[in-house]
């Protein structure tokens, strides 16, 4: 059974390792919240817009039908 | 045989994606933890690599997806040209900063697995200035969306971009056997099947699974808001024509 320490090592290759999962993590999330951003001002300015009933949500209770 | 060209009417398609999109979203991120464990946990040390064997387990899905995406793009594109479709031009885009972040990602740890193994941030072989001409291409193809006003033309000029960049693709995948080329050639997808212990198979394939799976969630989030953002578009025409 391997110690933390020596899992955080890597064999001695940490400084490569962990900064290559890092960046995938830190790319891949950003790229996600970033849409889901653009999505949610989308929705929202399309609400706004008078003259339309939003089909932009789905139903929720409440709604008209 | 389910109407799936229905799928081309927006209406539609934001329904069908909206039903779709959680269930995914959970299968991915089960794959990721999974692929994530796998990778730095069970998956043995190579006998040369050592532990930055498991750099791969990020490099290749990403490489894989950075593929994928434009061929996702190219696609798309040719079928918003032929069938003059608002729904596939609009796939195209949405599909673009995917592949831009996958191919930056596999361009990173190419880098990050590179100096301690070839002793080399960077060479100028065929794949790997193949790749980079690939980001190049997405970063274009986004640039000339957001330069080009008229939403019609934008789209007429980024798909044949994107068509014309499609032959990089298989200079990328085959550069490694034309060229003489520092990068290996591929180990996975191989006529004879692949030539890797199926300890570091497994984890690869996982997190391709998983790089896939999110591909799809965020395309699906992507396409939704330009669906949105065209009838904004749509709807701000009609009210400025009073």
């Amino acid at each position: 059974m391997e110690s933390v320490s020596e899992f955080l090592e890597m064999g001695g290759y940490a400084p490569f390792v962990w900064p290559a999962f890092a960046i995938a993590a830190a790319v891949l999330t950003l790229l996600l919240a970033w849409s889901l951003r653009d999505l949610r001002r989308e929705r929202n300015l399309l609400d706004s817009l008078p003259g339309r009933r939003s089909e932009t949500r789905p139903a929720e209770a409440g709604d008209d039908p | 045989m389910a109407n799936w060209h229905r799928l081309a009417n927006p209406t539609l398609f934001l329904e069908w994606s909206r039903r779709v999109r959680p269930w995914t979203g959970v299968a991915t991120a089960a794959l990721l933890a999974t692929g994530v464990y796998l990778s730095l946990f069970v998956a043995p040390r190579d006998y040369q690599q050592g532990d930055a064997v498991r750099i791969m387990f990020v490099h290749v899905p990403s490489a894989w997806m950075a593929l994928f995406a434009y061929a996702v793009m190219a696609v798309a594109s040719a079928a918003g040209l032929i069938w003059k479709s608002p729904l596939a031009h609009l796939t195209a885009k949405a599909a673009a900063p995917i592949g831009a972040s996958f191919t930056l990602l596999a361009l990173a740890t190419g880098a990050l697995w590179g100096q301690p193994m070839w002793g080399t941030w960077w060479v100028w072989d065929a794949r790997l200035t193949s790749v980079l001409i690939l980001f190049f291409l997405y970063l274009g193809y986004i640039a000339l969306w957001q330069a080009i006003d008229d939403h019609a033309r934008a789209a007429k000029s980024a798909a044949i971009l994107a068509l014309v960049g499609v032959v990089n693709i298989p200079i990328i995948k085959f550069s490694v056997d034309w060229w003489n080329t520092l990068h290996q050639p591929a180990s996975v997808l191989r006529m004879d099947g692949p030539s890797i212990h199926s300890s570091l198979l497994t984890p690869l394939l996982v997190m391709g699974a998983a790089f896939a799976g999110y591909f799809v969630v965020v395309l699906s989030i992507r396409l939704e808001r330009e669906v949105l953002a065209r009838q904004v578009r749509t709807l701000r025409r009609v009210q400025s024509r009073g």
